[in-house]
């Protein structure tokens, strides 16, 4: 069938199922944004900033496990979209973003609004097309949601010029897809998998280390199972967090430099680390000489290049955590001996008599830890919980019950402020049943805080839960520990009125600074189609511990709360 | 661990921006280039850049499995068991001994390949290593240009 090029495009987007667009129209794209006007298969939500469309898109997609799509239009409009594409990158998010570009004969002279977009991002994504012919444009299109989606997922950037888009030529969307030079290993090799088997068998004190790979592999079912019949304890990273279910016995809980004693101890003294879709962050490690200096380790990564990058890898499998897990219990579900790791297991339950993750709780003063725990009594598995990035990402990472994986949604890799609003939208968007909650700080929530406007339009009622320590809490708890207190450009004393910015974009807002007033104005917020601020006077001085200091050993911790 | 020269072949579909891809992944992580060259493989939609860098064991396997990470890397090829060869132009005053220089020349491969009024133009093609060492017997002629091409290989 003949069509112009932006018709392709909406065709392409209909024929890979998606319900969603996160964007912002402008010169360059206007082409298919008047397709777009014209179709009814998908919606388009029209975020006020792109940055807030690739996050929206990036929650959507974590939430759901689909292909996130979001799209903009050339020069600003894609640079604003890099942080969004850089977010999503780091933490393997499968999305297809769509840009326009100025017109094939003015790139390269400076137009208007023209920026290299393909050269910017080429870092920041896992592959990225600049469409040059038309007849390119339906086999770009297979290819990016085919990319994006396999392997090691992560973001693809299409760049489309205004002449390509408007264009006519046949359009036949491609069935099947094949990249000669892409090929991701799933199944991990046979042989290496039998000799990790063993190695699980002999070992006395193994560890599960789970990483976000396995969300996005889908693996937590298998993981419990796997954890279930061997008995082996385990550790979830930041990104993990939910795999588990906090209710497991065999979870010992979050390790890292915000990590609980015993999973910090627990990878300190383990004999064998049975890594799964995890990659051995610095935030995870510590000073890597000291990092589990005892240990043999197995490394499930889908990705080689994660194997052998920072530890040395005593049993590589490439392959996918599902595939693998199967194939490693199958191998050992005859001789596995569950008694053989009691004394281990019995060594890290006292390490978690000795240290468990605690907070000095006040009536004087509402502790952010406190108001999790609350949202976590009056929500727990119901809700899913975003958060942007600083002191109360890691307290809700902490001291929030998760349950399940894709409950929990924040930018692990990056660290992105001002991710926790947009992608809540875009979460909420995607499991319109649950109850979102964003829990953010009073630096993070005013960069993305246009989003109001958004929420408002499309009622997508999110609550925003600002923990308000009128400070930069995260940089700010540097500053006490290594900077002597000089508290340089940390203090955000200077607030705006939440409650009022809330009204003034159609929402609601609750200003809070009791107990009593956070459950009146929580269990009101869930009843609202309004999205909300909750403005949370926390106490100012509270840090997040335990805490491994930068370049330290993971076994030295930070421990104690003395209120200040 | 120790840094060691290696010499890697990549193989990459002949697209735009895919030296880009290539450069940008040694400048963004921080690898060395010691040399580059690249060009269209024949009768094939491919083209191989080689790449002669340096860097410690794990900097290398990284390096490798970047490459290979990039979606239009067909191949990637750790030379280990290689015939290399750079080439070298360099120009002269003809007023050099220029008998001696081609002499020279000959036993790094080369010869004279253009003679003008006022200068002469040579090329020597061998390893790097014993190009440097003919770049050094050529300085008593006084070099008056050189242009070194970056080295190719082939696994024996």
């Amino acid at each position: 069938m003949k069509m112009s090029g932006a018709q392709m495009v909406c065709e392409a987007l209909i024929a890979e199922g998606v319900e969603t667009v996160f964007g912002y129209p402008g010169g360059a794209i206007m082409n298919v944004y008047d397709e777009i006007y014209k179709q009814n298969s998908f919606e388009h939500i029209l975020t006020r900033h792109e940055q807030a469309a690739v996050h929206a898109a990036d929650g959507y997609a974590r939430a759901t496990g689909k292909v996130g799509v979001a799209m903009v239009t050339s020069g600003p409009g894609f640079t604003n979209a890099v942080t969004g594409l850089a977010t999503a990158y780091t933490d393997s998010i499968p999305l297809v973003v769509i840009s326009g570009q100025v017109s094939s004969s003015l790139i390269g002279t400076d137009g208007f609004q023209e920026i290299d977009a393909v050269g910017i991002s080429r870092p920041c994504t896992k592959h990225n097309y600049l469409v040059d012919d038309i007849a390119k444009l339906p086999k770009v299109l297979k290819e990016a949601f085919y990319i994006a989606s396999s392997g090691r997922s992560g973001p693809v950037l299409v760049d489309i010029p205004k002449d390509i888009t408007a264009e006519i030529a046949d359009f036949k969307y491609p069935k099947d897809v094949f990249v000669e030079t892409y090929k991701p290993n799933y199944k991990g090799n046979d042989r290496q998998i039998k000799k990790a088997a063993e190695a699980i068998l002999k070992a006395r004190k193994p560890l599960l280390y789970v990483g976000g790979g396995t969300v996005l592999s889908n693996a937590s079912d298998l993981v419990r199972k796997f954890a279930k019949m061997t008995q082996i304890p385990t550790v979830e990273t930041l990104m993990a967090r939910g795999v588990m279910g906090d209710s497991n016995p065999l979870l010992i809980g979050m390790l890292g430099m915000h990590g609980s004693y015993a999973s910090n101890m627990a990878m300190s003294e383990t004999d064998l680390i049975i890594s799964l879709g995890a990659r051995f962050d610095d935030r995870v490690t510590g000073k890597l000489s000291e990092f589990a200096r005892y240990a043999d380790i197995i490394h499930v990564d889908i990705d080689p290049a994660n194997i052998g990058k920072l530890v040395d890898v005593d049993y590589p499998i490439v392959g996918d955590v599902s595939i693998v897990v199967k194939k490693l219990m199958d191998l050992i579900k005859e001789d596995i001996n569950t008694d053989r790791y009691q004394a281990w297991r019995e060594i890290l339950a006292r390490y978690e008599e000795l240290h468990p993750l605690t907070y000095n709780d006040s009536d004087e003063v509402l502790k952010p830890q406190w108001v999790i725990e609350q949202i976590g009594k009056l929500l727990g598995k119901d809700a899913i919980i975003t958060s942007d990035v600083g002191q109360h990402q890691m307290w809700a990472a902490q001291f929030y019950p998760f349950d399940r994986p894709r409950q929990w949604i924040n930018s692990g890799g990056l660290g992105t402020m001002g991710f926790g609003f947009p992608a809540a939208l875009g979460a909420k968007r995607g499991a319109p049943e649950k109850t979102v909650i964003n829990i953010t700080g009073d630096g993070s929530i005013l960069m993305n805080m246009q989003e109001l406007v958004t929420a408002s339009e499309y009622k997508i009622p999110v609550i925003n839960v600002i923990l308000n320590n009128h400070f930069l809490g995260m940089v700010r708890q540097w500053q006490t520990f290594f900077y002597d207190k000089r508290y340089s450009e940390t203090d955000l004393s200077y607030q705006p009125n939440f409650v009022a910015l809330a009204e003034a974009c159609g929402g609601i807002g609750y200003d809070v600074t009791t107990k009593e007033e956070f459950d009146k104005a929580l269990k009101d917020a869930i009843k609202q189609d309004k999205v909300c601020f909750m403005n949370v006077i926390v106490s100012r001085f509270e840090n997040v511990l335990p805490m491994v200091p930068t370049g330290g050993a993971l076994y030295n911790m930070l421990l104690e709360h003395k209120d200040q | 661990m120790e840094d060691v020269r290696r010499v890697i072949s990549v193989i990459v579909m002949n697209e735009s921006s895919v030296l880009a891809r290539v450069s940008g992944l040694f400048a963004g992580r921080g690898y060395n280039i010691e040399s580059l060259t690249v060009a269209p493989i024949p009768n094939s939609d491919l083209s191989r850049v080689t790449i002669v860098t340096n860097g410690n064991k794990r900097v290398i396997e990284q390096i490798t499995k970047q490459l290979h990470k990039l979606v239009p890397t067909l191949k990637v090829i750790e030379h280990e068991e290689m015939v290399e060869k750079e080439m070298v132009l360099v120009k002269f005053s003809s007023d050099q001994n220029i008998a001696d220089i081609q002499v020279l020349c000959e036993a790094y491969n080369g010869g004279i390949v253009n003679a003008g009024e006022d200068i002469i133009i040579i090329m020597a093609a061998d390893e790097s290593k014993r190009i440097e060492y003919f770049l050094e017997a050529a300085q008593r002629y006084s070099p008056i240009e050189i242009v070194r091409g970056g080295i190719v290989a082939i696994e024996r």
